[in-house]
């Protein structure tokens, strides 16, 4: 085995250039003669738009063009990945989601009009310059409101704010309702997933470049997937065919989702290079990534659980209105239907469940996936309810996990998925060794003993990752298959350059991948590189999101050099006159079983380009072979959490002391990127728990529009992370035996934040059944003084 | 960013000189004027750096004074008064981040008087005076009301002379985004008397809390403050904290500050 294969944690090569200032990210791109584009957002949340004047703006110095819908009236829509049917089983509202806007303003950050000039800062004064009357109609804004007769509404010509009323299992439904209503004891908890804000360190780029001698775009942009925005701004927006279209995407300096969607600007530039004949560049300030990056969560849910007195689940019932925002972003539509209903079994045999989602339309920000997307949403739920149960029941918050944790696989949940296997009890016993959960009460004790309470929250969860099989996404509304391709180029000398479709915008693809590849033949990592990120190079790819990047991707990678493996065989029965069937490559050497003849790996690969002597007969020369990958199954990563926390009771301060945290990811490749992955997961749980939300007040406007008021966590809101992913069972169906691991922090991390804070103020006597995200000191203080009045 | 012009003059007479034009700011380390700046919020036509002026930098200690220039950076007030004055020290080493205390200065916190400033605390209850380019002003007669300041037009702070105190406290609870107090108390015991300054509570800034100042003067211990509750009229209600939230915090930060200054 050489250095650096599977299991070793090599340190990730792409940090050497990141960490001294050499990444190459979008807007480091400049094309020879560029112009800057400024947008002209709406400040108002909802209005027709009465005057639209650029006359005086364009008489500005430095202004080459001002753009508006005017200008892009044979151009479609921003299109919805997703088509949901709804419980009769009608299609989704689908509103047009214009590049400008056409008529109306539907959110704040809305983009009215595009100023093209020399520069940046002239752009943006001419964009001042611009006339424009709003005609201002009431925000929807409030989901409930919005769903009421006479509520404004977003889209008009739809008649109503509802997309969508979802029902799953829809067959299901008077089960569980029957079940619930003759169950001895029934939990209910009303809470909300609150609105988040990606931000992402590198707000969005595009710069879009058009050459006329070939008639050939160019669209450079801060994207998880090239491929995808590719084929969406091609086919649904621009018309401008695959073979006429260049989509790259460099170094992107990360996404938590926010990079996966199709947006206005990119397919602006795209289409101003070539009105204006020059390149366009957008780069966008951090005040409007607030306002124009898609959100994410905005969940209102009330769940009920249904349980025998001695904690055994019965029935699930949850019912979520999900908030869309003003228009359709990419994946939105499948977030809160069927990436968020189908985890609701969690890791628990509850024999019946319903979910009812109904999305709404307000005049906000596009909602869409944000790390875990869905499943946070789901796990937040059911881990909450739970330990509710378990406080009304008297039954200890693990003992009543373990009550009714699955515990055979292939286990079929009733909402549609199969788990194909897992061992949720031993991660429990793990989560219960690293977090010493036998030293709490004397911890506790201590903290009592200075007036602090001190609390221990648990949850576990499962996720459905590896995204995934086509032909089931197919049948509940993607518009696109969701595997991966993988090309891999052996080069004469012996190295190996790796065209991934999965995207690395930090998640150390560049490590990683070339670590199963050195592992698969034998040769050492450094001699392999990694390609991503340009549709010009790379042969096809679907993106990195849902934790699919080494489960999908790396699979795909994995079928590619098994080709590459099979036909180098072939070559080097040739050289040493063996029969094929007795080539065994080993530690990067090819030898003939039984016999001391060898050929190393180089002599092969330059035989196949220097085809002198060679089976020229049988195989082509060469040594390069592509590979697709569509998985069979999902894959269920799962984990048991413990968070250890500090309420101060007079100030509602809550302290982070410890986390712990035992995964199941399969196989793990690079343990070292992998703990990475989940200390970064684990701070964005807790930033959504202890202190993100974004705002709105009633007449739309953003009340968290910077980090004045936007609370990001910080190191010193986070503790030492103890993290174990020891307990391994492998994928049964991707030839790697992963999982992914990318979203399993963010997900499992909320609820036992949650549970924890609740922990301490109930056991300090303080009687409070819930406090929604963010557990900020005002709202902690506030349930404090509710409890006590 | 608006275009404008930048001068930097050498000396407080140049800078003075330069502010006298119409249209004209100063700039100190522009941690709050810049982000101003960026997002549009202000066209000044010319921006006066007080950056390259010596005489404006600097901490001395004379006595039972704590004298620091006008344009002296945080970080440089929490390293040079950590044993004159620790309680000052501990407020300005927990101003922002390591970027804003090597920028910042206390010209420029004093100058904008932001409601949920730290300076602002520690001059009211130091019983500070803030020097000028033209006149010395008591800090009781300096603060106006949220980001109103006796300065006129073009006066420049050119230092701020702290009397020291026989014991201090500064207690600060943060707002989680912007990490500026969300409600912040400093006390500081005199032989004549106790002062206890509240920032980032009130609408209208900085204020001293008299009924505290009374009890503690009478008894310097956390219990006589005990009972007392600062009211919520006037209090700033967001979303970071209902008036009520406020008022209370006065009172537990007042009395974790006067047990921390023992
Ligand atoms: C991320 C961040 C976190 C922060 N956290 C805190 C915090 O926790 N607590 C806190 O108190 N502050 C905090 N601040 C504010 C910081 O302390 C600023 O440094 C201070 O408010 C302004 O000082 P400055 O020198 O940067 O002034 P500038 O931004 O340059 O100027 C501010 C105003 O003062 C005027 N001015 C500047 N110097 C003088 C002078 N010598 N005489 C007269 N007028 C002058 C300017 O014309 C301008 O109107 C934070 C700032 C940031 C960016």
């Amino acid at each position: 085995m050489p250095d650096g294969g599977i299991g070793a944690s090599t340190k990730r090569r792409e940090d050497v250039r990141f960490l001294t200032g050499k990444g190459r990210y979008t807007d480091d791109y400049n094309r020879p003669d560029q112009t800057y584009v400024w947008f002209l957002r709406s400040d108002v949340a909802h209005g027709r738009i009465t005057k639209l004047d650029t006359s005086a703006a364009e008489a500005m110095p430095g202004v080459v063009k001002i753009f508006t819908s005017a200008d892009f009236t044979t151009a479609g829509g921003i299109p919805a990945g997703w088509q949901i049917h709804d419980r009769q089983g009608e299609p989704m509202k689908e509103p047009k989601h214009p590049i400008l806007a056409e008529g109306k303003v539907r959110h704040v950050g809305d983009p009215i009009a595009a100023v093209v000039a020399e520069t940046r800062a002239q752009a943006r004064d001419a964009a001042e310059a611009i006339e424009v009357d709003i005609e201002e109609l009431p925000a929807v804004v409030d989901m409930r409101a919005a769903l009421e007769a006479g509520s404004a509404l977003v889209h008009d010509d739809m008649g109503t704010n509802l997309c969508f009323d979802w029902g799953f299992v829809e067959d299901n439904r008077d089960a569980v309702d029957a079940a619930i209503k003759a169950a001895p004891h029934v939990t209910t908890l009303e809470l909300v997933n609150n609105r988040l804000i990606p931000n992402a360190m590198e707000p969005r780029v595009a710069l879009g470049d058009y050459d006329q001698a070939d008639d050939q775009h160019t669209l450079y942009t801060t994207s998880q997937n090239p491929h995808v925005i590719r084929l969406l701004m091609g086919a649904f927006v621009l018309s401008i065919p695959e073979q006429k279209l260049r989509v790259v995407a460099p170094d992107v300096g990360g996404g938590f989702g926010s990079k996966i969607f199709h947006y206005a600007e990119e397919a602006f530039v795209t289409a101003a290079a070539k009105v204006v004949g020059r390149p366009v560049k957008w780069t966008s300030t951090r005040s409007e990534a607030f306002m124009s990056d898609a959100h994410g969560r905005d969940h209102v849910t009330k769940i009920e659980l249904a349980t025998e007195k001695d904690g055994t689940f019965l029935a699930l019932r949850s019912t979520t209105l999900a908030n869309m925002g003003a228009y359709l972003s990419t994946f939105a539509p499948s977030i809160p239907t069927y990436l968020h209903g189908t985890l609701m079994a969690g890791n628990y045999k509850t024999p019946q469940i319903y979910v009812n989602v109904r999305a709404v339309f307000t005049n906000t920000v596009p909602v869409d996936a944000y790390r875990g997307a869905g499943r946070p949403e789901a796990t937040f739920q059911i881990e909450r309810v739970i330990d509710k149960a378990a406080r009304e029941l008297g039954i200890d918050p693990i003992e009543i996990r373990r009550r009714n944790y699955v515990t055979e696989f292939p286990y079929q949940t009733p909402v549609a998925v199969n788990y194909d296997i897992g061992d949720y009890n031993a991660l429990m016993d793990k989560l219960i060794e690293i977090a010493d959960v036998a030293g709490f009460p004397a911890r506790r004790e201590e903290s009592a003993a200075r007036g602090r309470l001190r609390g221990l929250g648990i949850s576990s969860y499962i996720e459905a990752c590896g995204i995934a099989p086509s032909n089931l996404v197919g049948q509940l509304g993607a518009r696109a298959g969701l595997y991966e391709a993988a090309t891999v180029r052996v080069n004469p000398t012996g190295g190996i350059t790796v065209f991934t479709g999965s995207h690395s915008h930090g998640q150390g693809h560049e490590t990683t991948f070339p670590q199963v590849v050195a592992s698969m033949l034998g040769i050492d990592a450094g001699s392999i590189e990694i390609s991503h990120g340009d549709t010009a190079k790379v042969p096809f790819g679907m993106g990195t999101y849902g934790s699919r990047s080494l489960a999908v991707g790396g699979s795909a990678i994995v079928k590619a050099v098994d080709k590459i493996i099979a036909k180098a065989k072939k070559i080097a029965a040739h050289l040493m006159e063996a029969a094929e069937t007795d080539i065994e490559l080993k530690d990067g050497r090819f030898s003939v079983a039984g016999t001391d003849k060898s050929v190393a790996w180089a002599d092969v690969t330059l035989a196949a380009y220097v085809p002198h002597n060679y089976p020229l007969d049988q195989i082509e020369p060469g040594l390069e072979e592509t590979a697709f990958y569509d998985p069979s199954n999902f894959t269920y990563p799962a984990g048991a959490y413990a968070c250890e926390v500090e309420v101060d009771p007079e100030t509602g301060v809550v302290t982070v002391l410890g986390f712990a945290a035992a995964d199941d990811f399969g196989n793990v490749v690079n343990p070292m990127i992998v703990e990475g992955q989940v200390h970064g997961g684990i701070a964005q749980g807790i930033g959504q728990a202890m202190l993100e939300a974004a705002g709105y007040d009633e007449n739309g406007q953003i009340t968290t529009g910077s980090y004045m008021d936007y609370a990001m966590p910080r190191s010193n809101d986070v503790p030492n992370y103890k993290v174990d992913h020891s307990c391994v069972t492998p994928c049964t169906h991707n030839p790697l035996g992963v999982k992914g691991c990318g979203e399993a922090g963010a997900i499992g991390s909320p609820p036992a934040f949650v549970n924890a804070v609740l922990d301490a103020l109930n056991s300090g006597g303080i009687k409070v059944d819930h406090i929604n995200m963010p557990l900020t000191p005002s709202r902690v203080w506030a349930a404090i003084q509710a409890a006590r009045a | 960013m608006y275009a404008f012009e930048l001068v930097r003059p050498a000396t407080v007479a140049e800078a003075v000189a330069a502010l006298a034009e119409d249209g004209a700011q100063a700039l100190g380390g522009g941690q709050t004027l810049i982000p101003t700046l960026k997002a549009r919020l202000a066209m000044p036509e010319k921006l006066v750096s007080l950056g390259g002026i010596a005489e404006l930098r600097g901490v001395t200690v004379e006595g039972d004074e704590v004298r620091i220039g006008g344009g002296t950076p945080h970080a440089t007030v929490a390293h040079e008064v950590a044993k004159a004055y620790p309680a000052l020290a501990s407020l300005a080493e927990r101003i922002g981040d390591p970027h804003v205390r090597n920028r910042g200065t206390i010209g420029g916190s004093l100058a904008n008087n932001d409601p949920s400033a730290c300076y602002p605390a520690a001059a009211l209850a130091s019983g500070a005076t803030i020097v000028t380019n033209k006149r010395e002003i008591a800090a009781d007669d300096y603060f106006q009301g949220m980001f109103a300041t006796a300065l006129d037009e073009g006066e420049i702070i050119t230092e701020v002379i702290f009397p020291i105190p026989q014991a201090a406290h500064y207690e600060k609870i943060r707002q989680p985004a912007s990490r500026f107090p969300l409600v912040a108390v400093f006390v500081a015991k005199f032989a004549d008397g106790v002062r206890v300054a509240v920032t980032g509570a009130a609408e209208n800034g900085v204020f001293r809390w008299t009924e505290a100042e009374e009890a503690l003067s009478a008894d310097f211990s956390p219990s006589a403050v005990e009972g007392l509750s600062a009211d919520s009229d006037g209090m700033i209600g967001d979303m970071h904290g209902t008036p009520e939230y406020r008022a209370h915090l006065i009172g537990v930060m007042t009395r974790r500050a006067v047990a921390a200054a023992g």
